[in-house]
């Protein structure tokens, strides 16, 4: 006699699909948006902003977009990731805007208005993850293209090598007529794909062939191999893009999954163990990291003589400045902070005219996507794609840490975007993309199992009760 | 593959709370101190986000507040007659800080004073625009106006006290300087100051209060004060034993007189009013150093007055006899403030009391309610009432009789000093003009009042101090007058 054992964790059968509870929470993170982008409109002109309807009708038919491709392509999906990310695309936005307004971020000779080009890469983005969820019927399709996607994702890495540096970091490339792209934000989707489809494939081996020494699974040699090579590759990244956050996200990345796939605590003593190495090693030639360490350990001391420090210790003041509650939008001065104000400190202004209050929400909303993408993981039925999920997850919430932690000095500084709110079409684009694979994999995750096929010999059994 | 995954779930969490902890210690635990951080424009941004209270004469404000697109810094400073009150109020720039009264009192005209934290705190309710809190002084606007006037185009400086209560009706130096031109914080107001500041008449000097010059002469009623309060005599008509000519103590030099004036064995009233350097010089070497920096201590010497903009101290220094000689005639290192005379002279009119110079009379909270008020302070007592009134003896002599008749007004009684004060090596430098004095009514003095003018483009035969100074004090003194 046959039994369903359902094994996941979510996904009970006949759950409702909560299409209607995200289309809400979509129709409310854009309207915080607009409100933000009106308060902003009323401090700073004391009027509402011209563009107002123009900026809501934009998010609105974003957001609604969106929902309607979940809806039609995606109907099982989780209903939480699509608002969680508008709500922060919109704030952003909102932000961004803001910044635009301000006459002293308008002095600066790397002025250009950036919230009108938002709203296009965030529309842009929106498209991407349609995409994806048309594409894609399947996550798993994607395990076909492993090498593939290791390939690309090389390419995509080390292309910045070849074009100039821009502030001390070779993470761009220049396309005339296209502007700047960061592959870096790409990269980091298609090296989870590699990831997830080569450990899938490789756990067994590098699980279970490996010796106990002092407590500790020590894999062979040559199984070995990958995790140095990836580790080494971050290392390059870091030497030759001098790129301190992307090199420590990869190699983060790598070992979640690795533990992941493998069970074995062992590749997170070895992760750690390599990635101190290497930073240390690096921080002692490379003198644009060491900049950043020594503006993170006291940043007041280099007031007037060190930029990395002056940079720091603005973004620290803005944050207390803020306090509690925050100045309210359009009545602080975070754009003190000058060059990147909008971009890597864009958290800055969050903490200044939203306050303590403001910084806890948007720290939670992104918590909340990574518990999204985590809890996918955990739902998800196929070792694949609970890799991909824990991967791109993972990958996030790292990439938040590291740029929250860098601009309120609890980690040195590197130069990466905050996903969504930043200004910088690479990242939002990029990261509308990681959400539409979410999505995809816990809408197939989430599907109903299918009802087990009515057996052939059912007329025949017969119970006997005693 | 759970059981990793629910790690992982943890270890995401544990990077969110450490975010989370992170932003509650720099938003709430150290904001205080990053909100205050030198550094932190914000400070200075909120200080001129509203307007500057005022700073008041006759019930008028001298200053302002404009709004301004130069840079971050929303109001600035702006002076009705800049140059003209710019020793009383000094400056207050946005690039430069500011200086006297202005920094003084900035806590109540920028509102941020503790004496303001029930308005602030009343505002926070109310939702009204914060606003500054107004300085009212005691100066006299009239009195202010003739001795600006009176020293014009010359260098010099004027102090005018109300003996009875020490309230300082005029503080004026020239040349002088507009404020305004630098209140701002653009390169403009870089390029003015630089140049005022390399200026070298030094027009942002305050000589009334930071600038001390030998008293000369004027300096006599001191030596002749300390005479009276020590016994050396008690008539101000009898003989002085003074032989002409005399020689300086330890010394081959003889004393000289200006012209040739009857100073033999004269009485204090007519050497007061011939200025007779032989009878003062011999007097404060028969005094000695010791008491002679007694009296001069009484008057004020040797410390610095805070009105509550700080005066230089003037000095009476510890000597020799010969140096102490000359000290007692205003010469050597003996060096005072036009302020310090002009205390000298409101103690005397004021029968001996000598009362606390002081420029602010009240406090205003931004609603004008009054949060201070001065009450009069006496300061010492010089000397005592029967010597103080035989000091103006000899000193109205000088102005009926003597050296000082430019100083006459109709029908009030006016007392004054004369100095001509040389300076420089071998007298190599153009002297000094002083005028000290007072004006008397049937209710007491009302004026004293103090004049230097250090002019060098006048011709040397002409600099007097009853020729150059004493105008300048009568004007002065006549626009208190009138306006009583």
């Amino acid at each position: 006699m046959s039994v369903v054992t359902n094994t996941t964790t979510i996904g009970a059968i006949d759950a409702p699909s909560r299409r209607n509870t995200e289309l809400a929470l979509v129709a409310f993170a854009v309207l915080i948006s607009v409100f933000a982008y009106a308060n902003v409109g009323l401090a700073l002109h004391g009027e509402l902003p011209a563009g107002m309807l123009g900026y809501g009708l934009g998010l609105a038919l974003l957001g609604g977009v969106a929902h309607l491709a979940v809806r039609r392509f995606a109907p099982y999906a989780d209903p939480l990731l699509l608002p969680l990310a508008t709500l922060l695309n919109g704030l952003g936005l909102a932000i961004i805007w803001r910044l635009d307004q301000s006459e002293r971020f308008q002095a600066l000779k790397t002025f250009a208005p950036a919230a009108s080009k938002q709203l296009m890469f965030s529309a842009v983005g929106v498209a991407l993850m349609v995409v994806v969820l048309v594409a894609l019927k399947d996550h798993r399709i994607l395990q076909r293209y492993t090498y593939i996607s290791m390939l690309v994702a090389l390419f995509l890495l080390i292309l910045p090598m070849f074009f100039p540096a821009v502030n001390g970091a070779k993470i761009w490339i220049k396309i005339p007529g296209v502007g700047t792209i960061q592959p870096g934000e790409f990269a980091k989707i298609i090296i989870a794909v590699f990831f997830a489809g080569y450990l899938m494939v490789k756990r067994d081996a590098l699980a279970l062939a490996s010796r106990r020494f002092m407590g500790l699974y020590l894999p062979r040699g040559r199984d070995l191999g990958p995790i140095l090579m990836v580790w080494a590759f971050s290392i390059l990244i870091l030497v030759f893009e001098t790129d301190l956050g992307s090199s420590l996200l990869f190699f983060g990345m790598f070992v979640v999954m690795l533990y992941v796939a493998t069970e074995r605590t062992s590749w997170i003593v070895f992760g750690l163990l390599m990635s101190g190495a290497g930073a240390v090693g690096v921080a002692t030639f490379e003198p644009h990291v060491q900049d950043r360490v020594t503006a993170w350990l006291d940043p007041f001391a280099g007031w007037g003589k060190e930029a990395a420090s002056e940079q720091m210790a603005k973004s620290l003041m803005a944050f207390g400045s803020g306090g509690t509650l925050g100045t309210g939008l359009g009545q602080g001065n975070s754009d003190l902070i000058g060059f990147a104000a909008n971009s890597d400190f864009i958290l800055a202004t969050v903490g200044e005219e939203l306050g303590l209050a403001g910084m806890m929400a948007v720290l939670l909303v992104y918590g909340l996507i990574v518990e999204r993408g985590v809890r996918t993981a955990l739902a998800a039925r196929d070792p694949f794609g609970k890799l991909l999920a824990i991967g791109l997850s993972g990958s996030f919430a790292i990439q938040v840490f590291v740029v929250a932690g860098g601009v309120m000095g609890l980690i040195p500084l590197t130069g990466m975007t905050m996903p969504f709110m930043a200004a910088g079409g690479s990242s939002v684009i990029a990261n509308w993309a990681l959400i539409g694979i979410l999505i995809r994999i816990s809408d197939t995750a989430r599907r109903p199992a299918p009802a087990p096929a009515p057996s052939p010999d059912a007329e025949m059994t017969q119970v006997v009760r005693p | 593959m759970n059981k990793p995954l629910r790690r992982i779930a943890l270890f995401c969490g544990i990077l969110v709370l450490a975010l989370l902890v992170r932003t509650n210690y720099i938003q709430y635990v150290r904001a205080d101190e990053l909100n205050a951080n030198e550094h932190n424009r914000r400070v200075q941004i909120e200080r001129y986000a509203h307007e500057r209270g005022n700073i008041i004469v006759d019930g008028e404000p001298v200053t302002g507040s404009v709004e301004t697109t130069d840079s971050d810094f929303q109001y600035k400073r702006v002076w009705k007659n800049g140059p003209m009150w710019a020793p009383v109020t000094g400056y207050s720039s946005q690039a430069f800080d500011s200086s006297q009264l202005e920094s003084i009192e900035d806590g109540i005209l920028t509102g941020n004073s503790d004496q303001l934290f029930f308005d602030r705190t009343l505002s926070m309710f109310t939702g009204d625009k914060k606003t500054g809190g107004n300085v009212v002084t005691t100066l006299d606007g009239a009195a202010q106006r003739a001795a600006f006037k009176g020293l014009g185009s010359k260098k010099g400086a004027v102090a005018a006290l109300d003996p009875q209560t020490g309230a300082i009706l005029a503080l004026a130096s020239t040349p002088s300087y507009d404020p305004s031109v630098f209140a701002g914080n653009s390169m403009k107001d870089s390029d003015a100051r630089q140049k005022l500041l390399q200026d070298k008449d030094k027009p942002m000097l305050n000589r009334a209060l930071r600038e001390t010059y030998p008293p000369g002469s004027t300096f006599k009623v001191v030596t002749a004060a300390a005479a009276l309060e020590n016994g050396l005599y008690t008539d101000i008509d009898e003989e002085t034993d003074s032989p002409l000519p005399w020689r300086l103590p330890l010394s081959t030099n003889l004393l000289q007189n200006e012209g040739n004036i009857p100073c033999e064995n004269a009485s204090l009233r007519e050497a007061l009013r011939w200025s007779c350097n032989t009878v003062f010089g011999k007097m404060s070497n028969d005094l000695g150093n010791a008491k002679m920096i007694e009296q001069a201590d009484k008057f004020g010497f040797n410390q610095e007055v805070f009105t509550p903009v700080r005066a230089d101290a003037s000095v009476y220094p510890k000597d020799n006899q010969p140096q102490n000689a000359m000290a007692g005639i205003g010469q050597a290192s003996n060096r005072a403030t036009p302020l310090q005379m002009a205390m000298v002279a409101s103690a005397i009119a004021n029968d001996g009391k000598l009362m606390q110079p002081y420029m602010v009379a009240q406090r205003q909270a931004p609603n004008l309610d009054v949060i201070y008020t001065h009450e009069k302070e006496q300061l010492s007592r010089p000397l005592s009432a029967e010597n103080a009134q035989k000091v103006q003896q000899m000193m109205e002599t000088v102005v009926a009789d003597g050296t000082g008749t430019n100083a006459q007004i109709d029908g009030v009684t006016v007392g004054g000093k004369t100095g001509t004060a040389q300076h420089g090596l071998n007298n190599s430098e153009k002297p000094y003009a002083w005028f000290i004095s007072y004006a008397k009514t049937d209710s007491g003095s009302p004026v004293a009042v103090a004049v230097v003018v250090e002019d060098g483009n006048a011709n040397r035969d002409d600099i007097s101090g009853g020729g150059l100074a004493a105008p300048i004090a009568k004007s002065v003194m006549k626009a208190v007058l009138d306006g009583k």
